[in-house]
């Protein structure tokens, strides 16, 4: 197979004109792919009245923002969407292309994909360039799409070493947002929009959308709890911790999956990633997906029943003992220092 | 206005419950001890397409691609109310990614026609990668909406439904057919009904007939099935063959990602400062936070 085009494209999802952090954090990462491969790093914009997004994308490392202007396309639609962006594909063939593993991105990337037929992996935890050794094949600079598999007990590294462009999706708060030291005078390159009957056989009737009040990635104290507190009841405990010392509280998916706390406020690899100054894990055992989410933040203190709990692993400071007793613990020990 | 729905359904792992009976011994998962379950989601999505018949009739056929047994959850399908229960299964569909998976999938539902409404879960808890159903979805050239929460309004070519997105909700029209794909709370999937377990329980794949008769010169495969059918009791097998497929579309070979590299996660420990569970340990540990201006 011949690669005519080592571009890295990142598609940047707008909700109502706004682009979505995560596509800045995948132009970031997408910036440093392109270095590697020695490319160019492109930014897909679809919407309307979009140029102020398109030229936003050149602070992340963007050279070129390929937009596509009308006003039916100011809110993301399946039909239309796809099927620009496969067009696109098609006519350019990117080496990478890169999208947010929201609601949007996790709706457009396997439908581009599978028109495309190309290889997709979703919510990757780390992306590189590499030159790979594959069933006695060497392969030169293929997209390593490293993810938690089956249930979190393994890391699987993923390629598409056959075809030519290499897709993955990644969730908010995984990658970095960098604005480039000396970003270049960036190429917008409009490409006309042309309609088809196909795109509206799937409508929006009514959108209702409240800006996310919860922000996770900005809190620099987390208090979170996983499904070993056991009970919605036992789960107040983290608030009150979290309320004391000032923090956000969090949980794990599982404790998610139980009902004690919202989808908005879940930790790790299929829910929000975190760097706080402090985060403080009570009644978690530490699955790599939940570690994936939190590992870099600055101390983390873990409290487990289980001394062999995976979470001890990533914790600068570890109590062993019953969360239910250790939490209310430290909320007295802290009040009396307060005072 | 019947309306006919395909439900596209999966046995999976259960990542989810994973006991110290499946750990081996260097802290990895016996992943061939794991408890094969039905996909919650796909449930919920079986309990859209009943719902749709109850109100409007028309047929429920649900269909799984996978090994022999994933017949278990097609049973269990059938329990719930499902008319027709289809198994694909082929040792050449080993090891497809999603974009093998779907054509697969969207080649049976093409061989099976005449449907309205697909339903798939969002995802599935093996790989909770949410890409087969709108990767079928492209390959049949319909519409997709993914992350349902509830059907709205049936029409006579047209259905309404509303959608999660992060921070709310939208409410789309879409042409039928269509392919939807549904979030684990969208609805209670109905408990099995006893008056079709008993009747159902029996109901067998081609493979499963094939091993009646082994042993058994008095038995013959294809009477066998035409008995089951008549019964309907027989769960329909398709392979490879059957469905008239390119071979170079399907498992490994139609699958462009490929797995280069597993490391198993291992479980222990690491380093960190050990506070004693005690008023005076806890006390210390936030003297320090204090002093480092992380806490305060």
């Amino acid at each position: 197979m011949e690669i005519k085009n080592r571009d890295v494209w990142v598609f940047i999802e707008q909700r109502n004109s706004k682009p979505a952090d995560v596509s800045f954090e995948l132009l970031s990462k997408g910036r440093k792919l392109a270095d590697s491969l020695q490319s160019s790093l492109k930014a897909i914009v679809i919407g309307h009245n979009i140029k102020p997004i398109a030229e936003e994308t050149f602070k992340y490392g963007a050279e070129e923002a390929i937009i596509v202007d009308n006003e039916q396309l100011a809110h993301y639609k399946t039909m239309p969407y796809s099927r620009i962006i496969n067009e696109l594909v098609e006519k350019h063939q990117p080496r990478v292309m890169l999208y947010g593993a929201t609601v949007i991105g996790r709706d457009l990337a396997p439908r581009v994909a599978s028109h495309t037929k190309s290889g997709l992996t979703a919510d990757c935890t780390d992306l590189q360039i590499s030159t790979v050794k594959y069933l006695k094949e060497e392969f030169k600079d293929l997209l390593l799409q490293i993810r938690p598999a089956f249930g979190g007990n393994i890391i699987a590294t993923i390629i598409s070493p056959d075809v030519h462009t290499q897709m993955a999706t990644v969730r908010e708060g995984v990658m970095r947002m960098e604005i480039v030291s000396n970003p270049v005078k960036g190429k917008i390159t409009e490409v006309p929009y042309v309609s088809s009957d196909m795109d509206d056989i799937l409508k929006i009737i009514e959108q209702h959308r409240k800006e996310n009040k919860v922000n996770l990635k900005a809190a620099p104290i987390i208090v979170s709890g996983g499904y070993g507190l056991g009970s919605k009841e036992n789960f107040e405990l983290v608030k009150e911790l979290a309320h004391t010392i000032g923090g956000e509280v969090a949980g794990t998916r599982a404790a998610v999956d139980a009902g004690f706390i919202t989808p908005d406020r879940q930790v790790g690899q299929t829910g929000v990633t975190v760097r706080p100054k402090l985060y403080i894990a009570c009644g978690i055992s530490g699955a790599i997906q939940h570690r994936a989410g939190m590992q870099e933040s600055n101390k983390i203190i873990a409290i487990n029943s289980d001394p062999d709990a995976p979470i001890f692993s990533v914790a600068h400071y570890g109590i062993v003992g019953d969360a239910m007793q250790i939490i209310p613990m430290f909320i007295n020990v802290f009040k009396q220092k307060l005072r | 206005m019947k309306k006919n729905s395909i439900v596209m359904v999966k046995q999976v792992p259960d990542t989810a419950n994973i006991s110290g009976q499946v750990m081996k011994e260097d802290g990895t998962v016996n992943r061939a001890k794991l408890p094969a379950i039905f996909n919650h989601e796909d449930r919920v999505a079986l309990e859209f397409a009943l719902q749709i018949k109850d109100k409007f009739g028309g047929k429920v056929t649900a269909i799984t691609m996978g090994p022999p047994r994933a017949s278990d959850v097609l049973r269990e399908c059938l329990f719930m109310g499902a008319d027709e229960a289809v198994l694909i299964s082929d040792r050449k569909f080993a090891g497809a990614d999603t974009l093998a998976t779907s054509y697969v999938l969207a080649e049976t539902i093409k061989h099976i026609g005449g449907y309205d409404f697909i339903f798939a879960g969002r995802q599935a808890i093996d790989g909770d990668t949410a890409q087969v159903g709108p990767q079928t979805a492209e390959k049949l050239n319909i519409p997709q909406i993914t992350y349902a929460e509830e059907i709205l309004e049936v029409g006579e070519s047209s259905v309404k439904v509303k959608k999660k997105i992060e921070g709310g909700y939208e409410i789309l029209e879409s042409k039928l057919p269509v392919l939807i794909t549904v979030i684990k709370d969208a609805a209670f999937p109905r408990p099995f009904q006893a008056k079709r377990i008993m009747a159902y329980k029996n109901a067998k794949t081609l493979s499963e007939l094939e091993k009646l008769t082994e042993g058994n010169s008095l038995l013959y495969i294809d009477q066998l099935r035409d008995e089951y059918e008549s019964r309907n009791l027989y769960i329909k097998t398709l392979t490879m063959d059957d469905l008239k497929l390119d071979e170079s579309r399907c498992g490994i070979n139609g699958s462009p990602t490929k797995v280069y590299k597993v490391e198993s996660v291992v479980l222990a420990g690491g380093n960190h400062e050990m506070i004693p569970p005690t008023k005076e340990g806890i006390g210390k540990l936030i003297d320090h936070l204090l002093a480092d201006h992380i806490l305060g």
